[in-house]
This record gives structure tokens, C-alpha cells and sequence, in this order.
């Protein structure tokens, strides 16, 4: 799998985000920089990770998603390719049309830096297809703007369809109010594009790959997408 | 010329920050505060001349970076040249 991980300014995870891909696929991505008008030729998986980019002026992910950049992001996923957003990324997903619906401010108004427990809602993608379908993990959570919202027919059309891909859940796969904290439509933690290619969600996966560092409970995730692209190769 | 757009979050559209305005103002003994919503103004410098253009202009801006029309809304004025 060859993966590329874009750089804004104000990007902070994408080094984090590249010892989790080369961890899983033994080469390191390509680093990308957002003023970049071309993705490297050949690329599989495209990934924009977490942080801050341009200081989450306006709205977080609002300036990235209209760096020159995103036009080439969303050439490569309309062709066919995978894009992966964590956090930020999914922030700029969503900016960028690339997902339905926006995140908004915690509805604590509390930045939210724990753990949580997410369900796989969707085990047969090529972002999940390593974990048990109902499955739950424990990634770790960062934002302060992480409280997915849709209106009612976009949710409707994302749950009928099966575009909701993890949600918020307790470590037993209870989807409690109390186990979504940041107060997300429906507990929505996670969701994917029609094609199944394009995935966006809140937490941290790339935090839990290494068994020295908190565990691996992250990692089928990057197992799933590298295992997508040997299969297919 | 000068032009003001002022966005908002749409109805419907959870406003935590609106609340937390309104609980404060509550805390400071400022009794009938109804519901807050809290939003944004952004003041643009056109080249345009013309009203109508500028309006249209600043339109067109907010449709595609000022406001995210998923959760917000926006109206543009245009303000004295």
C-alpha cells in the first residue's frame, strides 16, 4: 500500500499517523504539502490527519479543505482512491463535501482529551474488515469540535445505507448517552462514504498500534487497509 | 465598498456556546434572557462599486468559505462605499 499523509500548517499527528501505516505496510508514506497542486503518481491511500490546520480559523478544517491540494484529494477519491481523516481530518472532510454534515463545537464546550470505546458498525470495508462486525475498541479522543451533526434526513440516508461506520459506545458496546461525550448526532463516532472508500472519524486510531504504547487496539484499522491493497495487488 | 456578512448557526443547529452566553448572563443577575445565539460578522473591502455586484459577490463568498451552509446561515449588507 502506498499511502500519503497530507501536511498542513498546523498539522501536528501526521508523524504519529506514519509509524501507524508503516507499521502495518514496512515502508513510510509519502509526506504531502498542502500547497502541492498533484498527488504523487501512484498512490493508494491518502490521509489527513489531526491537529489544527490554520489555527482552526473560521471553522475547523475550513481554509484546508480549500488548499490547492484538496482539488487533487478529491480527483484521486472520485477515481476510485481511499482517503482516510482522523480528527482534523475528518473536520476538513466534512468542510470539504468529500463527507456529509459538519462537527461542531462539544456540546460540553469542553476540549475532550480521554479515551473511548467505539463499535464497528461496518466490518466489511477496507478500513474495517480486520475487526468482528459489533466489535468494540478504545482509541483516544482530542477535539473540541467533535460533535458530529447532520439534519435528520442526511442521518436517516447514512444509517439506511450503512455509511455509519463506528459509533460511540461503552467498553461493553453499549451505546449510551453517557459514553458519547462529545455529544455527537445518533453517537456517531465514524462514517463513510458511499463507495466505502472515503472515511472520516473523531478519534485516534494511530494512538494504539504499538504493544509498548498503550496497546494495539488501533491497529486492525491500519491492518485492514493494508491488507485491502496486498489483496488487491 | 464595504460589505458585512454576518453568520449565524441555523435553526435547529445545537448552539453550546449561545447557552453558555445566556447561563452567564444569568449568573450576572441579568434576569429575561431568552434563548442566545451566538455567531459571527465578517467586514469585507470590495473593489466593486456597484451595490448589486457587491452584494452578489459577497454572496457568493459566503456560500463557498464564510458560512457552512450545513449549519449556517449568512446575510449580507452592503454598507455605506
Amino acid at each position: 500500500m502506498k499511502a500519503g499523509i497530507v501536511v498542513f500548517p498546523g498539522t501536528n499527528r501526521e508523524r504519529d499517523m506514519a509509524l501507524a501505516l508503516a507499521r502495518v505496510t514496512g515502508r513510510r508514506p509519502d509526506m504531502l504539502w498542502h500547497r502541492d497542486a498533484d498527488l504523487p503518481p501512484g498512490l493508494d491511500l491518502v490521509v489527513l490527519a489531526g491537529g489544527f490546520s490554520y489555527g482552526d480559523y473560521l471553522r475547523c478544517g475550513a481554509m484546508a479543505a480549500r488548499s490547492p491540494i484538496m482539488r487533487a484529494v478529491r480527483t484521486h477519491a472520485a477515481r476510485g482512491g481511499h482517503v482516510l481523516g482522523v480528527c482534523n481530518g475528518f473536520q476538513i472532510l466534512c468542510e470539504a463535501g468529500m463527507l456529509p454534515g459538519a462537527l461542531l463545537r462539544n456540546a460540553s464546550l469542553r476540549f475532550l482529551s480521554m479515551d473511548c470505546h467505539m463499535r464497528v458498525e461496518r466490518a466489511d470495508t477496507p478500513f474495517t474488515h480486520r475487526f468482528q462486525r459489533g466489535a468494540v475498541f478504545r482509541a483516544t479522543m482530542a477535539h473540541g469540535d467533535g460533535n458530529y451533526f447532520a439534519d435528520a434526513a442526511t442521518l436517516d440516508r447514512l444509517e439506511g445505507e450503512g455509511l455509519v461506520a463506528l459509533r460511540y459506545t461503552t467498553p461493553d458496546g453499549q451505546a449510551t448517552e453517557a459514553a458519547n461525550r462529545n455529544g455527537a448526532a445518533r453517537g456517531i463516532a465514524g462514517i463513510l462514504s458511499p463507495s466505502l472508500r472515503v472515511l472520516g472519524l473523531m478519534p485516534h486510531p494511530e494512538n494504539q498500534v504499538d504493544p509498548e504504547i498503550d496497546g494495539t487496539d488501533g491497529l486492525p484499522l491500519f491492518e485492514s487497509l493494508a491488507g485491502s491493497f496486498a489483496a488487491a495487488a | 465598498m464595504k460589505v458585512r456578512v454576518t453568520v449565524m448557526p441555523k435553526a435547529g443547529v445545537l448552539d453550546p456556546q449561545g447557552k453558555a452566553i445566556g447561563q452567564a448572563l444569568g449568573s450576572l443577575g441579568f434576569a429575561g434572557v431568552g434563548e442566545v445565539r451566538a455567531g459571527k460578522v465578517i467586514e469585507l473591502e470590495l473593489a466593486e462599486t456597484d451595490p448589486a455586484s457587491a452584494q452578489a459577490a459577497a454572496e457568493e463568498m459566503a456560500r463557498r468559505l464564510l458560512a457552512n451552509t450545513v449549519i449556517e446561515s449568512f446575510r449580507v449588507e452592503v454598507l455605506a462605499p
